[in-house]
């Protein structure tokens, strides 16, 4: 190929690829597999056949320090009945994280997404946002943002749905 | 290929590159969501030093005679 078509193949190329970028996970998606999104700081619980909520946060998100409590309290509650709860920071800065973590210590799994591939695959609409995904790796609801109590609220209510679902 | 349909072939090429990319909406400019913790940092807020912003709305306020007019929107994570 001469030069001028080599460059506008490269200058296309590069200009396209915002449009090229992959959809955003919504309702009935299937949820990327965490397993091998390269996230750092513990070991995954096996998820499958499991109802997960996948929580996107960063350090520097107030709403998302205001929800740690509200996890804090849904995994006590849904835990033992196997509800998996997975917050995934977004943070560039490993030492953010790893000082919001030791700050607040959640008494659920914490992860980093280093190279923010995982989140990129998702394309969260804003900071933060949960996926309440079922038994077979579906997203069944998404919470852009955390409004407080009325987020909490239809949590526990969407939770208790996905556990009771006994379809197999 | 003679050098102006060259030219003109070049053109093309990049008019369509351009149409059929994300430079047509704005999104291409905007830092996604989970890029802003940056734009969260104190340091970008223009406002931090509170004594520094006083003098400078006096400074604004004795040349111009007017003072505020600046409700221009902070920095911010744009959670929520």
């Amino acid at each position: 190929m001469n030069r001028p078509g080599l460059f506008s193949l490269a200058a296309g190329l590069s200009l396209a690829s915002p449009a090229l970028a992959g959809a955003a996970v919504g309702i009935g998606d299937v949820f990327p597999p965490l397993v091998s999104a390269g996230l750092a700081g513990g070991t995954l619980p096996d998820t499958a056949g499991k109802v997960v909520l996948v929580d996107f946060w960063a350090s520097w998100c107030a709403p998302c320090k205001a929800s740690f409590p509200a996890y804090g309290r849904l995994n006590a509650e849904f835990a033992p009945r196997g509800l998996v709860i997975v917050a995934v920071s977004v943070d560039e800065d490993a030492s953010a994280y790893e000082s919001f973590v030791r700050k607040f210590s959640p008494p659920f799994l914490v992860a980093l997404d280093k190279g923010q591939n995982l989140v990129r695959a998702v394309q969260v609409p804003t900071m933060p946002t949960s996926y309440l995904i079922d038994r077979k790796g579906r997203v069944r609801y998404a919470h852009p943002g955390f409004r407080g109590a009325a987020t909490e609220q239809a949590l526990r209510r969407e939770i208790e749905a996905l556990l009771s679902d006994k379809t197999p | 290929m003679r050098k102006p349909a060259r030219i003109l072939l070049f053109s093309a090429l990049v008019a369509i590159a351009g149409a059929f990319s994300g430079c047509t909406t704005a999104q291409a400019v905007r830092a996604k969501p989970w890029e802003r913790g940056l734009l969260s940092d104190p340091t970008m807020d223009p406002n931090r030093d509170a004594l520094a912003t006083a003098m400078l709305e006096h400074v604004y306020f004795s040349r111009e005679a007017a003072q505020g007019g600046r409700g221009i929107g902070g920095p911010g994570c744009g959670c929520n």
